[in-house]
């Protein structure tokens, strides 16, 4: 059997989740055998170079390349799983949701105390960065998603566990301990 | 014609950022930039929250490092509950923290050695790609990487026994902090089976160490020329100089080791910090105020430490702080590559250091929280692994976030990771016909030097995307590269 291909991205989200999949420790070297990795922050893959067959995806969409991103990864995975609270209902980067974005950006650029000099009122907005969005997305909101890891981040019992359901086939048992959220 | 060179993501490094190099006709660098591409609006969302739930809430911002930003959010409420500033705590209370904080740093170090940095230095700079990373390197060097993973696993147990979680735990609190350490806890970490155990973590940090000294010896030209360039340094010190990583104050000094800044209480760092903003990031440029945004800019993270701090109170890494300072003669060290010698320092350090307190037994002592009268301004510092972490607070009479304002310590890097940037784009790039690769990555080791934890910079985290894109002198696109 050749081994499944597994890709990995971080959007709006804060890296606990990918740091979750590490706390697997030993399992690391059972997991790249099972698994092959493609596009992932972990390795030098920067582009899908094939269809993989699982996707994970930490964290919600807070801006125009989240999306991208994440409709790219619902182009070229079989199965897209939204990993942790971010990426299933937004997580902390939502509780800018209801502020006015602008609020936001006065108070890091121009209203905070360690900017006081920004006498230019200069607030970033070059071409080179992505467009904000109006608030923060859960990513089912944007893309088809096919199964949710709860937790901030998923233990990382719960995204091995899940993870060798997902290749083998075989039924995931989800006890209370592993998908309470804290 | 110029052209224009993104390089998205940048990976192996934790956090969104892409990097643009501008050249011109005749194959110039004419500007390179490092754009963190991620705002979250932290300072704002946070306001209204009860003070309390800062150290659980901030620490979301950062995964990788959640320790540093729940120690330092805490650090800052101590002073608002009136518990003081670092000292003031109980001993447990206190201890407790220390020991959270050497197994983050342990851990971390850890990660970002043989997890992100040893492929390079294993497979090369232009090694293949596609087995440039942790797996090729599990693949390979079998050895290696289970050290990385079991060292680094052993400062997430720790994290978890007094912390209460891996990641985003909740064990320090205003004033002190949640339990203390078991006995069976202690003993496990003690004298845990092979090779879970602090003494084992002491041998294979030293071995660490040695293992960097032994390729520089190899790799002179790499190590010590790559991205080199001067730079003040800033850090927390403690009182009589020593290295400490908890709690201590400012000092900065000048590329040739002046000091500009001594004895510094952090709770006035206004009086010393300003951040300028550029349009084309999201992640604001700090620099001495008194120096100025052109001059006053300087690097924090291992290297610097290792620079600012007079000795290490602890005995096999000061014998390591010798020979480091020795290599310079005592001068600052600015090459970036030994950013990776200084950390592997450190992390012997936080070894050594986690072993000495497991032993302390004030650990098992009950007394866990100090409380006094409520101020409403509170600042908490603490040197993170990737340098100064700033975190100022201040409440209402409902006790809930009037202000809340963070430099966190990829921001104080943000300078030096573009002049690093700049530094390798001119040596590699001037004047090729052909961007390979191998060129592209040698940007990333540039910034992969550093560690930059881009996420909590931007207050957000991932990915971080290179992405090389070629433009004229007229600024029209050329080609685009990812590489
Ligand atoms: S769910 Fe939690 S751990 Fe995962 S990215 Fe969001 S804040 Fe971080």
């Amino acid at each position: 059997m050749s081994k499944k291909i597994v890709a990995t991205t971080s959007l709006a989200g804060c890296f606990g989740c990918h740091m979750s999949l590490l706390d697997i420790d030993e399992k690391i070297l059972d997991l790249i055998e099972l698994v092959e990795f493609n596009k992932s922050p972990i390795d030098d893959i920067k582009v899908f170079t094939k269809q993989c067959d699982i996707g994970l995806i930490e964290g919600g969409c807070c801006n125009s390349e989240n999306i991208h991103v994440l409709k790219d990864f619902r182009k070229h995975c079989n199965i897209l799983v939204s990993v942790g609270e971010c990426a299933i209902m937004g997580g902390l980067p939502a509780l800018r949701n209801g502020i006015p974005i602008k609020e936001c950006l006065d108070e890091a650029y121009l209203n905070g105390p360690s900017v006081r000099h920004n006498h230019k009122g200069i607030i970033p907005n070059d071409d080179e960065l992505p467009m904000l969005l109006d608030r923060v997305y859960p990513c089912h909101e944007i893309v088809k998603i096919d199964y949710y890891l709860p937790g901030c981040p998923p233990r990382a019992e719960l995204i091995w566990n899940a993870l060798v359901a997902l290749v083998t086939g075989d039924e995931l048992k989800l006890p209370y301990e592993v998908v309470k959220f804290d | 014609m110029g052209q224009k060179i993104t390089i998205e993501p940048v990976t192996r490094v934790e956090g969104h950022g892409k990097v643009t190099i501008h050249l011109d006709d005749k194959g110039n660098v004419k500007q390179t930039r490092l754009h963190i591409v991620e705002f979250r609006g932290f300072e704002r969302f946070v306001q209204g929250r009860p003070y309390w739930e800062a150290p659980v809430l901030v620490q979301r911002l950062c995964g990788i490092c959640p320790v540093s930003h729940h120690l330092a959010a805490a650090k800052a409420l101590d002073v608002i509950v009136g518990a003081g500033t670092g000292d003031g705590l109980t001993p447990t209370g206190e201890k407790m923290r220390r020991l959270m904080h050497y197994g983050q740093v342990f851990q971390s170090h850890a990660l970002h050695f043989f997890h992100l940095a040893s492929p390079d230095l294993l497979f090369g700079i232009d090694g293949d790609p596609l087995i440039r990373n942790v797996i090729g390197v599990a693949l390979k060097h079998k050895d290696l990487a289970v050290q990385g993973v079991m060292m680094r696993k052993f400062g997430q147990e720790i994290i978890k026994a007094t912390a209460g979680k891996k990641i985003h735990g909740t064990g320090a609190i205003p004033g002190g902090i949640n339990k203390n350490l078991s006995i069976e806890e202690r003993d496990s970490f003690l004298k845990g089976a092979d090779p879970m155990n602090a003494d084992k973590m002491v041998e294979w940090a030293q071995a660490a160490v040695d293992f960097f000294k032994g390729y520089h010896k190899a790799n002179k030209a790499l190590i010590d020329g790559f991205a080199t360039f001067p730079s003040s340094h800033l850090s927390l010190v403690r009182k009589d100089g020593a290295m400490d990583l908890y709690h201590g104050v400012l000092r900065a000094i000048d590329t040739n080791g002046k000091k500009i800044l001594d004895d510094v209480d952090y709770q006035d760092y206004l009086d010393y910090i300003d951040e300028e903003v550029r349009p084309w990031s999201y992640m604001k440029f700090p620099y001495l105020y008194n120096i100025g945004p052109e001059e006053g800019w300087y690097r924090v993270g291992p290297l610097a430490r290792c620079n600012t701090a007079d000795f290490i109170p602890s005995p096999l890494a000061q014998k390591e702080l010798e020979i480091f300072k020795a290599y310079t003669n005592g001068k600052p060290n600015n090459m970036s590559m030994h950013m990776h010698w200084a950390r592997l320092i450190e992390t012997l350090h936080s070894a050594e250091m986690m072993r000495e307190l497991l032993n302390d037994p004030d650990l098992q002592k009950d007394d866990l929280v100090v409380k006094g009268t409520k101020v409403k301004r509170g600042v908490g510092l603490i040197e993170a692994p990737r340098g100064t972490l700033f975190h100022h607070y201040e409440i209402n009479d409902q006790d809930q976030i009037e202000m809340a304002n963070l430099i966190v310590s990829t921001t104080n890097n943000n300078e030096p990771m573009n002049r690093a940037v700049n530094s390798v784009a001119v040596e590699y790039m001037t004047g090729q016909k052909e961007i390979t690769e191998g060129m592209m990555n040698a940007v990333e080791v540039a910034i992969r030097a550093y560690d930059p934890c881009l996420s909590c910079a931007t207050h957000a985290l991932g990915q971080m995307p290179l992405e090389i894109t070629l433009y004229d002198a007229n600024n029209n696109l050329i080609d685009k590269k990812r590489s």
